[in-house]
């Protein structure tokens, strides 16, 4: 090992279709091992972003550099890339070892071998039992644990997955998103992960980017973009902050970082109980607020739907964002 | 109030329950109303004795035992009734082989060459547009370019191509088959175009993602994929062609033997015993090679 290369870098990525542009001005950086996740609002270009490193999408410019060799111009399958396709995209009239194994059938493999490397792979999902069922016998999770691994079947060295997680219900979802880590860290290669899901990417990544409109708004880790979101956009779709106009700029403060003392000219619109914490909304003279307060904090005050209170917050925890 | 609203409520359950037996009802009595009762009758027929006059009441193998009468005798030679089949049998392969490459390739096309909604509606439309008329019009607008004098043979002569006009272009086991082709290519479009359209697009990508080329991702995926549609597009042309007589007649100038003109003669002589026979044995036939082709496609799945 010759220390930290950086394994994936996108360099002035940019997609258009006619006059249409998808996605510009994409610069990343990430070093091996990585778990990163494309996070934005449905048509914002982070799919996009995920076929052209793929080699689904063609490239209007820029390059697309992993391991110090430009795979811009390569097809899908000469890249070392795997794609985890949205609804899995399985073949339903494969079993499911062939389908794991269908990449090494196409490359000329033979049987013995390609079904034993794909029961290796069935066996790491834990779903070796089930590998003679069609697909459409499967239950949602398992079709993901066989889609992730025909993805891995090619030893790819960049995994790149199509909002994976999306299809499952909630408490699946939870779940496999553990799963996906530990998979990523137990590999040791690079994740590359579209979701609109915030919650999904914090809990997941170890660099997000945030996008919006084609572009990158921030880049960085999940604590970075959580305590210094760059501009109202961020703020607003990493959650968990206020965005009030300051003198010019807009700042943001965090909803946990907001005292409400009773007596005042702001009035309390919503009282949500969500367990460990009660969220409350503020009508305040700024606009409206969300404040978390811990639930001790709440039962101390007690503080009711109408009820008067007074909005306010250290001045270190005001952050300046950008226009 | 109480019990009447729950007999309601029962009476709503039972009809949910038996919702699907219920939907499917009216087709089931179309269905055995215009096809069941109908094939019922021709099998009792069949076994019914007839004169010149009239048809008899009876159980008889008199008329199977006609059909193939000397038939096992005379082999190797064939007996008419064997060779009428053959002849029938070459047509449907022939006919079978060449409609299910257009019928892919078209729908191929339509399907993943085009790429908007619109255009593939316009395009499908214009594959029905020779529909809008009459299948004998169809045929009869053959015969002055493909006769004698014909467009096809006058501009051959002219460009020098043959000094006489060429004879097999019409009335002849080529003009047959041509016209099948011209006349059921479609009925192997539409389902095969159906069936490509079900088959999602991730699909593609996934095979390609996995390295295959256009043609893997052909045969592996798209082909096994299409294999309802191809079947459908089969059974249509294969029995369409199996019990047809009048193109064989029209465009074989009627000196083409085929199993649907025996009926037909037998049917203008009154002897409908006979022909009920014929066509008990036309409908086994084909349901015969109906059968041994969905096997054929079934193990090559296997493989």
């Amino acid at each position: 090992m010759s220390g930290i290369k950086n394994q994936l870098e996108l360099i002035n990525l940019e997609k258009r279709y006619g006059d249409t542009i998808a996605v510009s001005g994409i610069d990343l950086s990430l070093p091996d091992n990585t778990y990163c996740c494309l996070l934005g609002p449905s048509g914002c270009g982070k799919t996009s972003l995920l076929r052209m490193i793929a080699g689904h999408e063609e490239i209007t410019s820029g390059d697309v550099i992993l391991n110090n060799q430009n795979i811009s111009d390569k097809s899908p399958a000469e890249r070392s890339t795997s794609m985890m396709f949205q609804n899995y995209a399985l073949f339903p009239h494969l079993k499911v070892i062939d389908n794991v194994a269908f990449a090494l059938k196409i490359a000329g493999v033979n049987k013995t071998v390609r079904h034993a490397r794909a029961m290796e792979l069935l066996e790491s999902v834990q779903l070796h039992t089930m590998s003679e069922r069609y697909p459409s016998q499967l239950s949602g999770g398992q079709q993901q644990r066989v889609a992730l691994a025909r993805a891995l079947i090619t030893k790819p060295k960049l995994l790149l997955l199509d909002e994976p997680l999306s299809a499952l219900d909630p408490f699946l979802r939870i779940e496999m998103r553990s799963e996906l880590k530990v998979l990523q860290r137990k590999l040791g290669i690079t994740f590359v992960h579209v979701t609109h899901s915030q919650e999904e990417a914090m809990a997941l990544a170890d660099i997000i980017l945030v996008m919006n409109d084609g572009k990158v708004e921030q880049q960085g880790s999940p604590m970075t973009l959580f305590n210094k979101p760059r501009n109202a956009f961020v703020a607003r779709f990493i959650g968990g902050h206020n965005v009030i106009e300051g003198q010019g700029l807009p700042i943001s403060i965090r909803e946990d970082r907001i005292k409400l003392t009773l007596g005042g000219t702001d009035e309390v619109t919503g009282v949500e109980f969500l367990g460990s914490v009660v969220r409350l909304k503020v009508n305040s003279g700024l606009g409206p607020l969300t404040v978390v307060q811990s639930d001790m904090e709440f039962t101390q005050a007690r503080l009711d739907l109408g009820d008067q209170v007074k909005a306010s917050w250290s001045k270190k925890d005001q952050l300046q964002l950008e226009a | 109030m109480k019990v009447a609203a729950d007999s309601f409520g029962g009476i709503m359950i039972d009809v949910k329950k038996h919702s699907a037996a219920l939907l499917s009802l009216p087709f089931a009595l179309v269905i055995f109303g215009f096809f069941v009762v109908p094939l019922c009758l021709v099998i009792m027929v069949s076994f019914w004795d007839y004169n010149s006059y009239s048809i008899i009441p009876d159980f008889i193998f008199t008329n199977y035992h006609d059909i193939f009468y000397g038939c096992v005798k005379s082999l190797p030679d064939l007996c008419t009734s064997f060779a009428t089949y053959l002849s029938s049998l070459k047509f449907v392969f022939i006919t079978w082989v060449i409609t299910l490459i257009i019928g892919f390739l078209v729908a191929l096309f339509l399907c993943f060459c085009v790429h908007s909604l619109q255009m593939q509606i316009v395009l499908f439309l214009l594959c029905t547009i020779p529909f809008w008329t009459s299948n004998v019009i169809r045929m009869i607008s053959w015969i002055p370019l493909l006769g004698r004098n014909g467009l096809v043979n006058s501009t051959m002569q002219n460009i020098g191509l043959t000094d006489s006009p060429v004879e097999w272009l019409l009335y002849s086991e080529f003009s047959v088959i041509l016209a099948f082709v011209h006349l059921y290519a479609l009925f192997m479009v539409v389902p095969i175009f159906n069936s490509m359209l079900r088959i999602d697009r991730s699909l593609i990508e996934a095979a390609h993602d996995a390295g295959a080329s256009s043609l893997q991702t052909l045969t592996s995926i798209i082909i096994p994929l299409s294999r309802p549609g191809i079947i459908i597009g089969s059974i249509f042309v294969i029995t369409i062609v199996m019990g047809d007589f009048i193109t064989i007649g029209v465009m074989g100038g009627q000196q083409i033997p085929s199993v649907g003109k025996i009926i037909n003669v037998e049917m203008t002589y009154l002897q409908f015993p006979a022909a009920a026979a014929n066509a008990v044995i036309l409908i086994i036939t084909t349901l015969m090679i109906i059968f041994a082709m969905t096997k054929l496609v079934d193990i090559r799945k296997e493989l």
